[in-house]
C-alpha cells in the first residue's frame, strides 16, 4: 500500500483527466483504471455552473481529487490558485505545476521550490511537478513536500523515461515517494518506472488520447501492478559470467609470506 | 527521526543469520549488477565470497578509477592530548594504562604544525583522548585558529559533542569529523567501554546526526575491526550510511576499516580479522558504494598498503606518530597503538606513484568553507 499525507492509496497508478474526449469516457477509464488519485485543473473547474464537464462528474464518483496549479506562471500564482482550489474543491491536497514556458509547460524550479515552501506552510499536501532533478527533489522533501513528482520526459511527448537516469537517482535518495509524471506514452514505460522502484505514475494523455481510452486505463493498471510487484518481487540481475583468469594478480600477495 | 529509529529495527540475529545464509549464486547475482543494493552487500561480506575476491578487487579497483581517478588523498594525524577519562579495555589511551599523559600547549602545537606542514601536509586530521576539563570546547576554541592558519582541510576524531558545538567548531574551520561507534552491538560495547562518557552508546549513535545537522562538510563513520562480528557490524554501518545519505545528502561520507591492533594493556581482539578478509570488506564496499570515500591508515603494514591502495581506498595517512607532540620530538612511550607503516611521507608518497597513482595533498580550500 502506498501512503501519502496519511491516506492510503492501494492503486500506483493516477489519473489526469484534462484530455478526455467526453466525460463519459473519462468516468469509464478511470473505472477500468482503478485510480483513487486523479488530477484536474482548477482552470477546468466552472463553479459558477450547476453542471462543468470535469468537477461535477469527478466529485460525485468518489475518488480523491487533486487540483492542480496548472496555467500558473510564477509562486504567487500558484499559491493564489492554491488557496481557490482548497476552498472550491474543499481539499488541501495540491499538485503544484509552475510553468511560465508556455510551448513545452516545463517546470520552474525556483518559482516551484518558492511556492511549495508558502504552500507547507499554510499546510497545504503539497505534490510538486518538477523536472528529474535530484536536487531540487531533495530540496523540496525538506521543504516539507508530500511526494516529488519528476517528469519521465516533456509533457504530453509520450517519450518515456528519457530522464531515466536521474529518475533512478531520485528514487534511490528520497524519503518521501515518488511519482513519475509527465511523459509515460505507454504501458511498458510505467511498468518500466515502477520496476525501478517509483511508488506511482501519473498516466494522462497515453490514456485520454488512445485509440480505446478505456482499454488503455485497463492496459496501465495492469501494467502498474506488474511493475510493482517484480519491485517487490526483486529483478533479478544479468547472469555472472567468470572471467577466464588463470592467475589472481590483484590478490595473490595474500598468499606470500608477510 | 533519528538513525535511532532504523536502528531499533534491526535485529542483530536475524541479519546475523542472512549473511551467513548466502550463497555463492548470491554473490553472482551481486557481481552481474551494476547498482548493488544492501542485501548485494550482505553477499559479499558473506563467506560465500571469499572465492570472489580476486574479481571483487578487479571490479573494485575499476570503479574506484572511475570515480576518483589515479589519485590518492594524502593527510596525516596530529595527537594533540592523549589525556582519556575512559576506559576502553582496547585503546592505549585507555584511563587505567601507565603511560604519561600529555596536552599539547599552543607552543608545543605550532612547533608539530611546522613539524608537518615541512612535509608537505594540507590535510589534517586531528585526535585526541576523551577528557573533557582538559580537552573540551575551550582548548579545541583555543586550537581552531592555529590549525586553520596552516591547513586546507581539518578533520576532528575527538569524543561525541553536542549540535551546537559542532555548529561553532565549523564556523572555526572545521571541515569533517570522524566518528566511529567501534562497535554497534550494545553488548560487547557496554563489555569494552568500561568507564567515561564513551560509556553512552546512544550518544554516540546519534553522533552523525548531529553533525548533519549541524551541516558539516564530511562525516567518517565506521566499526573498529576486531572487536565484534566484522560482518555484522559493518552491515549495521552500511544501513547507517544509507540513512545519512537520504537524510544529509549535502554531506559527503567516508569510510574507515581499522584494524585492533597490539597496544600498551596487551589486548587481543575476540574476533581478529584477517588481511584476506579485510580486503574482501574494502571491495564489497566499493561495489557497494562506488562514491564513498575509503581511508586506510598506517595501522596497516606497508606491505599490505601497497597491494591495496589501488583496489579501492581512496584516502591514506602517510607516518603517523599517535603520541602528542610526536613529529617534532620522538618519544615513543605516549602511543594509542603501535603502526605498522612507519614510512615517512616522500616514501609513501613513492610508493603511491609507483601504483601509478598522483599523491594528492590538497584537495580543499579554506575560501571554500569561509
Amino acid at each position: 500500500m502506498l501512503t501519502i499525507a496519511n491516506q492510503t492509496f492501494s492503486s500506483r497508478l493516477f489519473l489526469g483527466t484534462g484530455k478526455f474526449r467526453n466525460r463519459q469516457t473519462m468516468l469509464q477509464a478511470l473505472e477500468a483504471s482503478a485510480s483513487e488519485l486523479v488530477t484536474l485543473a482548477l482552470r477546468r473547474v466552472d463553479l459558477n455552473r450547476d453542471e462543468d464537464d470535469i468537477y461535477t462528474p469527478l466529485k460525485a464518483s468518489q475518488v480523491n481529487l487533486l487540483p492542480n496549479t496548472s496555467g500558473a506562471r510564477n509562486a504567487e500564482e500558484a499559491v493564489f490558485a492554491a488557496r481557490l482550489a482548497r476552498e472550491a474543491m474543499q481539499t488541501p491536497w495540491v499538485k503544484l505545476e509552475i510553468h511560465p514556458d508556455s510551448r513545452h509547460l516545463m517546470p520552474d524550479p525556483v518559482e516551484t521550490l518558492k511556492a511549495a515552501e508558502m504552500l507547507v506552510k499554510e499546510g497545504f499536501i503539497v505534490m510538486p511537478y518538477v523536472h528529474a532533478d535530484p536536487v531540487l527533489c531533495k530540496r523540496l522533501e525538506e521543504a516539507g513536500c508530500a511526494v516529488v513528482m519528476p517528469l519521465a520526459a516533456p509533457i504530453g511527448s509520450n517519450l518515456g523515461l528519457s530522464a531515466r537516469d536521474f529518475i533512478q537517482l531520485i528514487i534511490d535518495q528520497s524519503r518521501i515517494p515518488v511519482v513519475v509524471d509527465a511523459g509515460i506514452g505507454k504501458p511498458s514505460d510505467a511498468m518500466l518506472a515502477m520496476e525501478m522502484g517509483a511508488d506511482a505514475v501519473l498516466v494522462n494523455t497515453a490514456i485520454a488520447t488512445a485509440g480505446d481510452p478505456v482499454k488503455m486505463a485497463n492496459a496501465f493498471r495492469q501494467s502498474v501492478i506488474a511493475g510493482r510487484e517484480a519491485y517487490e518481487a526483486g529483478l533479478p540481475g544479468k547472469k555472472y559470467t567468470p572471467q577466464a583468469e588463470a592467475s589472481s594478480p590483484l590478490t595473490s600477495f595474500l598468499d606470500e609470506p608477510a | 527521526m533519528s538513525f535511532h529509529d532504523v536502528y531499533n529495527q534491526l535485529n542483530p540475529d536475524q541479519l546475523r543469520l542472512e549473511i551467513n545464509s548466502k550463497q555463492q549464486s548470491d554473490v553472482e547475482v551481486a557481481l552481474a549488477k551494476t547498482k548493488l543494493d544492501i542485501n548485494d552487500f550482505q553477499a559479499l561480506i558473506s563467506p560465500a565470497a571469499a572465492p570472489y575476491l580476486e574479481t571483487m578487487a578487479r571490479r573494485s579497483q575499476q570503479l574506484t578509477r572511475q570515480r576518483f581517478g589515479n589519485t590518492m588523498q594524502l593527510y596525516i594525524p596530529l595527537y594533540l592530548s592523549n589525556k582519556c577519562t575512559n576506559i576502553c579495555t582496547y585503546c592505549g589511551f585507555s584511563l587505567g594504562n601507565k603511560i604519561r599523559r600529555k596536552t599539547l600547549s599552543m607552543e608545543e602545537l605550532d612547533q608539530e604544525i611546522a613539524a608537518i606542514k615541512a612535509m608537505g601536509f594540507e590535510h589534517i586530521l586531528i585526535v585526541t583522548g576523551e577528557a573533557d576539563g582538559t580537552v573540551g570546547m575551550d582548548y579545541f576554541r583555543e586550537v581552531m585558529p592555529h590549525l586553520r592558519k596552516h591547513f586546507a582541510h581539518i578533520s576532528f576524531e575527538v569524543q561525541p559533542l553536542d549540535q551546537a558545538d559542532y555548529e561553532e567548531l565549523i564556523e572555526l574551520g572545521l571541515n569533517a569529523v570522524l566518528v566511529y561507534q567501534e562497535t554497534y552491538q550494545r553488548e560487547p560495547y557496554a563489555r569494552f567501554h568500561l568507564r567515561g562518557s564513551k560509556q553512552d552508546f546512544d550518544y554516540r549513535l546519534d553522533t552523525a546526526d548531529r553533525l548533519g545537522k549541524a551541516g558539516v562538510e564530511k562525516i567518517g563513520i565506521g566499526s573498529l575491526l576486531g572487536l565484534d562480528e566484522w560482518r555484522l557490524d559493518n552491515l549495521y554501518t552500511a544501513f547507517h550510511l544509507d540513512y545519512l545519505e537520504k537524510t544529509y545528502w549535502r554531506t559527503r561520507y567516508s569510510l574507515s576499516v581499522p584494524r585492533l591492533r597490539p597496544c600498551e594493556g596487551s589486548f587481543s581482539p575476540e574476533h581478529p580479522v584477517s588481511e584476506r578478509q579485510l580486503l574482501q570488506l574494502i571491495c564489497a564496499w566499493r561495489l557497494f558504494k562506488p562514491e564513498l570515500e575509503i581511508s586506510l591508515s598506517t595501522r596497516e603494514s606497508a606491505r599490505f598498503r601497497d597491494n591495496v591502495m589501488s583496489l579501492g581506498v581512496t584516502t591514506m595517512s602517510a607516518w603517523s606518530s599517535t603520541h602528542p607532540g610526536g613529529y617534532a620530538n620522538r618519544d615513543e612511550s605516549l602511543e594509542q597503538f603501535s603502526i605498522d607503516d612507519n614510512r615517512r611521507p616522500d616514501e609513501v608518497a613513492v610508493a603511491i606513484r609507483e601504483k601509478g597513482l598522483e599523491p594528492v595533498w590538497k584537495d580543499w580550500d579554506t575560501s571554500l568553507s569561509a
